[in-house]
């Protein structure tokens, strides 16, 4: 169930090239929207030459921070970044203050988001009350109430007899769990990738192997419990060839990856900058390559932002003492674009469809497509702006971003989400 | 030149090799100084040295205060406990409190890596890193440079082997980075789970077993903290084999190696209390080096042309 505050329909045309990669769709022409749907898609001349416009975004993992930590992100502050970053479906994680983990709780979330939310918004709960890695959720009441899917995420399921459990459970509640795979035991102390770097920095190294071997344990539960998986935010070669061994072998299991595991390597970290702080860690480059190589081929079908506001005062401290997160919703597009699409690592369709229709896919939401009669889901982009990221113009929040300072190639120019206008630049 | 060009010194990659050649030259006009009956200075008279301490420290902080004070600089220390530190102020306010007095150098020693960072960021003053968590520790590495030298009589091509606990030292890491700037060559010797994946690509050798140091001209010896044996760490099943495995014993040295150690020593652990003791120890000379080397990094910072009004003309008679 994704909600938004209620809002007139629109009604617009643009000229562009058009990219639907679901649909093979890549040319010029013209996309009429009436009231909310889109009522014709046609070939022609446009102009300039430096527009497309393709499905809007869907972003299965953000961090609204709501409720508790309201200083760091809101509703309506979350669904405006991702408005201006392009997307028109957000689900958000359950790790608040307090827990999404009953129906009472997430309820009024729901009601907030009919309140607030300028782009359809998602929520998930909590597989083990309190986050705890104890006692199971509700989640039958809990799908009822809107639950798009289960997670632990931040705090990882740690008992394998759980999982199991969870795995079996949410069968009743027909949706599927997502999964921060890390074992913590081996992540205990660690603040970066151990590598190279963490060995010259003398920082906790926070190891691939961690996040590997509970890939392989949850796949191995959802093989036996015979239960649909989603992993998020991989980070490691070892997990992606593991996926692709799992899906070879049957299990059915959607993967993330984040813009800047895609972009950027530990190697920045010697710069000591909190705002490269987050969980998992920036990894080396032949990690980075295999993530590449999984969009590529579709082990990874999503790209997730992890979007997570943290504080000025929280992050303006010593590299260990910062939490781990960094804001993404407004930069991924540009960041990807710059750093993949325009280095010739990845095919702009290939992005496209890994930031909209695969994630749609991945948590069971609509998928957005270019197609008359469908509700007007777009995202226009200029693919030769360029910008620069800076503090003052976020709409998040937070401004915690790896990108500060970066010069970013793409910029989002129009996002029509659920057949309105959220986003004009 | 001088640091000064640099502003901070907060880690060995700050300085070339020209910078730490220098720094260790006036460091040796400086220990002809202390042989004299009145051993102060007049080269930073009217400066201001804040002494900042998030840690425990009797070495570095005593080395500190009598470098500067010995070069005639007022100096100030504050400490985490009993100050505004206990009652929740960020680092950063910290450090824009001090800045406030306009000190000249600010020393930092924090339990956190990237904390004299964080301070060289909120302040106009030059920050000197007396230690951040595991990272850096580059006086201590410039003072065992400058033993090595005064020992040895040179430093490019002298093999060091540093045993013991290197995942958690950041006096290792600082001197495998100063050894190799001045082309001496660093050997990292303990056990594997002390030894950091990839640290070779420091640039060292690295070597599980002590027979490994028989050909090195210096063997330095790193603290051995209990609480790596305790449940949940676990490094190494004791300090029992620990010593049998790793100490620094008679028997282990051959005769013309010279031993370090940055202190304080654990006896009877990670080291012989007869090798302590020995000739072939040079863990004093260590703790005088210490004062005139800081000496030389509180001299070199602040006597940039330019930067700040001239200093006087370090004259040591």
């Amino acid at each position: 169930m994704l909600v938004c505050r209620n809002g007139r329909r629109d009604s617009l045309t643009i000229r562009a090239r058009i990219v639907d990669p679901g649909q093979g769709l890549d040319e010029q022409g013209t996309v009429t929207v009436e009231d909310g749907l889109v009522t014709a898609v046609e070939p022609g001349i446009a102009a300039p030459a430096s527009l497309a416009v393709a499905p809007a975004f869907v972003d299965p993992h953000v961090h609204l921070r709501t409720p508790g930590r309201e200083d760091e992100e809101t509703i309506a502050s979350g669904t405006e970044a991702a408005a201006a970053g392009g997307y028109c479906a957000i689900v958000a994680m359950p790790n608040t203050e307090p827990v999404v983990d009953t129906a009472p709780v997430l309820r009024s979330l729901v009601e907030r988001a009919r309140e607030e939310a300028l782009v359809p918004t998602g929520f998930t709960a909590a597989i083990s009350k309190g986050q705890r890695g104890e006692e199971l959720t509700e989640m039958a009441e809990l799908a009822a109430a809107g639950a798009l899917a289960f997670t632990d995420d931040g705090r990882p399921v740690a008992s394998a007899q759980l999982m199991r459990r969870a795995l079996s459970y949410s069968a009743v509640a027909g949706r599927p769990l997502a999964l921060h795979c890390e074992e913590p035991t081996l992540t205990h102390g660690g603040h970066m990738h151990e590598g190279a770097v963490s060995a010259e920095l003398g920082l906790g190294g926070w190891p691939s192997v961690a996040e590997t071997l509970m890939v392989e344990r949850d796949l191995a539960l959802a093989a036996f419990e015979e239960r649909p998986v989603h992993l998020q935010h991989l980070s490691a070669r070892g997990s992606v060839d593991a996926v692709r061994r799992a899906r070879l072998g049957g299990v059915a299991v959607s993967a993330e990856a984040s813009p800047h595991h895609l972009c950027a390597t530990d190697e920045r970290i010697r710069s000591l900058d909190p705002n490269l702080k987050m969980n998992p860690p920036l990894r080396t480059e032949d990690d980075r390559r295999a993530l590449v190589e999984a969009l590529l081929d579709g082990t990874i079908d999503c790209v997730a932002t992890d979007h997570a506001p943290h504080a000025r005062q929280e992050k303006d401290v010593p590299f260990e003492e910062a939490p781990f997160g960094v804001t993404g919703l407004e930069t991924a597009f540009a960041a990807l674009h710059t750093y993949l699409v325009r280095e010739g690592e990845v095919p702009l369709g290939t992005l496209l469809e890994r930031m909209s229709a695969g994630p749609a896919r991945a948590l069971g939401l609509p998928v957005p497509r270019i197609a008359v009669g469908e509700p007007a889901n777009l995202v226009l982009l200029d693919l030769d702006a360029e910008w620069t990221v800076r503090e003052d113009g976020f709409r998040s929040r937070s401004v915690n971003s790896w990108l500060l300072g970066a010069r970013l190639v793409g910029t989002v120019v129009k996002t029509v989400a659920d057949g309105r206008v959220v986003f004009d630049a | 030149m001088s640091l000064a060009s640099r502003r901070d010194l907060l880690g060995i990659a700050d300085l070339t090799r020209a910078d730490a050649e220098r720094v260790l030259d006036t460091a040796r006009a400086l220990e002809r100084s202390l042989d004299r009956e009145v051993k102060k200075l007049p080269a930073l008279r009217g400066r201001l040295v804040v002494n900042l301490f998030y840690e425990s420290s009797t070495r570095t902080l005593s080395s500190f205060e009598l470098a500067a004070k010995r070069l005639s600089a007022d100096t100030m220390t504050l400490r985490s406990s009993g100050s505004s530190v206990d009652k929740g102020e960020s680092l950063r306010d910290t450090a824009l409190t001090l800045a406030a007095y306009d000190p000249d150098v600010v020393v930092v020693r924090h339990p956190q890596i990237g904390a004299a960072n964080l301070v060289a960021s909120a302040t106009e003053a030059h920050v000197v890193n007396a230690g951040d968590g595991k990272h850096q520790h580059p006086t201590q590495a410039l003072l065992d440079l400058f033993t090595i030298r005064e020992a040895l009589g040179r430093l490019e091509g002298v093999s060091v082997a540093i045993v013991g606990d290197v995942l958690h030292s950041r006096v290792a890491r600082s001197l495998v980075e100063a050894l190799r700037l001045v082309g001496a060559e660093p050997l990292l010797v303990g056990p594997p789970t002390l030894l950091p994946r990839r640290i070779e690509e420091m640039g060292c050798a690295t070597a599980t077993s002590m027979d490994a140091v028989a050909d090195v001209d210096v063997v330095y010896v790193l603290r051995m903290q209990s609480e790596r044996m305790q449940a949940g760490a676990a490094f190494v099943p004791s300090l029992r084999e620990y010593t049998a495995l790793y100490g620094v014993t008679p028997e282990r040295l051959r005769p013309g190696q010279l031993v370090m150690h940055p202190g304080p020593m654990n006896r009877g652990i990670e080291i012989d209390p007869r090798v302590a003791d020995s000739g072939a120890s040079l863990v004093t000379t260590q703790v005088r080096s210490g004062l005139v080397v800081r000496m030389a990094v509180l001299y070199d910072l602040l006597t940039a042309p330019g930067l700040h009004v001239a200093a006087p003309a370090l004259e040591v008679a």
